[in-house]
C-alpha cells in the first residue's frame, strides 16, 4: 500500500480539527489556547510540507520554514503577556480577560 | 503493508492521539507534554515524506524551545488548575459541533478536489545528488533572501518584545552603575583626616 499525498492531507485536517475543537473547549485557559494555535500551525505546516514533496517543488518547504518562525515568535510574545497579565491579575482565564471590553 | 506504510501509520496515530491529549489532559503540564510527543511525531512524517531539513528544523524550534519554554510559563505560574477545567462540559456540545463542520468541510474539499492538467499526484523525483538541505539553502538564500531577512527581523522584534514585557526592575535592589562609577573622583571617594597621637579617632 502506497502512503500518498491524500493520507498526509488526511492527519494533518485531523490535527487542524483539534486545534480548533481544542481553542473551543478550552474556554478557560489561555496556555491550552495557545498550545492548539501551536496544533494548527503545525497541521497548516504538514500541508504545506506534503504538497512541496508531491509535487516536486521545494518553495512549499520554504513556506514551512517561514511559518514554523512566525509560529516561534507567536509563542514567545504571547507567553510573555500571559506571564505579564497574570502578574498583574492573578489570573489566566479567558473570562477574566475583559478589561479592553473588545 | 510496506515498512513505510507501517511508519506512516505508527507516527500519524500517535501524532493524533497525543493532539486529542493536549486539549483533553486536565492537567497542562501533561499537555505541554503531549505536544512535544505530537510534534516528535511530526517530525518523523516528515523525514519518512523526505523533509529531513524541515524535521530537524520542528525538533529543534518545537521542542528545543517553544514546549521548553510552554513548560516554563505553566511551571511558573501558580494557577489553580483544577477551578479552570470547571465549565469544560459546559462548552462540550458546541466544540463538537464546530469540530465536526470544520471536518465536514475538510472532508468535502479533499474529497472534490483533484489536482490540474499537467500536474500528476504522484511522488515527483527529487534531485538525488543534492540533499534536502542544499536544495532548501540554494533557493532560501537566492530568491527568498529578503523574506529570511524579514524572519530575522520578526524573531528580533519578537525577542525584544518578550524581554521588555517581562522585564521587571524591583525596589531595592543595588545594582552597579557605570556612570556613577566613571563619574567618582578622589574627593569623592577619600576623606583624610588628621589623628592627633595618643588620642585616637
Amino acid at each position: 500500500m502506497v502512503i500518498g499525498l491524500s493520507h498526509y492531507l488526511t492527519v494533518a485536517a485531523i490535527l487542524f480539527t483539534l486545534g480548533t475543537l481544542g481553542i473551543f473547549l478550552n474556554r478557560k485557559n489561555v496556555i491550552v489556547i495557545l498550545m492548539s494555535v501551536e496544533l494548527i500551525l503545525l497541521a497548516v505546516n504538514i500541508n504545506f510540507v506534503a504538497f512541496s514533496v508531491f509535487l516536486g517543488n521545494i518553495t512549499g518547504q520554504i513556506f514551512a520554514l517561514f511559518v514554523l518562525t512566525v509560529a516561534a515568535a507567536e509563542a514567545a510574545i504571547g507567553l510573555a503577556i500571559l506571564v505579564v497579565f497574570f502578574r498583574n491579575r492573578g489570573s489566566i482565564a479567558v473570562e477574566d480577560i475583559n478589561t479592553m471590553k473588545g | 503493508m510496506s515498512l513505510a506504510a507501517l511508519f506512516f501509520y505508527l507516527f500519524a496515530g500517535v501524532a493524533v492521539a497525543s493532539a486529542f491529549m493536549v486539549i483533553a489532559s486536565r492537567n497542562p503540564v501533561h499537555s505541554v507534554l503531549f505536544l512535544i510527543l505530537a510534534f516528535v511525531n511530526a517530525a518523523g512524517l516528515f523525514i519518512l515524506i523526505g523533509a529531513e531539513y524541515l524535521a530537524m528544523l520542528l525538533v529543534v524550534v518545537y521542542v528545543g524551545a517553544v514546549a521548553v519554554l510552554f513548560l516554563f510559563v505553566v511551571m511558573m505560574l501558580d494557577v489553580d488548575f483544577v477551578e479552570l477545567r470547571q465549565g469544560f462540559l459546559q462548552y462540550l456540545p458546541v466544540g463538537v459541533l464546530i469540530g465536526l463542520v470544520f471536518l465536514a468541510e475538510l472532508v468535502l474539499v479533499f474529497g472534490s478536489w483533484t489536482f490540474g492538467q499537467g500536474v500528476t499526484g504522484a511522488v515527483a523525483a527529487a534531485p538525488s545528488d543534492v540533499t534536502n538541505a542544499v536544495q532548501i539553502g540554494r533557493v532560501l538564500y537566492t530568491d527568498y533572501v529578503y523574506f529570511f531577512q524579514a524572519a530575522a527581523m520578526i524573531l528580533l522584534v519578537a525577542m525584544i518584545g518578550a524581554i521588555v514585557l517581562t522585564l521587571r526592575h524591583k525596589p531595592n535592589v543595588k545594582r552597579q552603575s557605570i556612570p556613577v562609577q566613571n563619574a567618582r573622583t578622589k574627593q569623592m571617594a577619600m576623606d583624610v583626616v588628621k589623628v592627633p597621637s595618643g588620642k585616637g579617632l
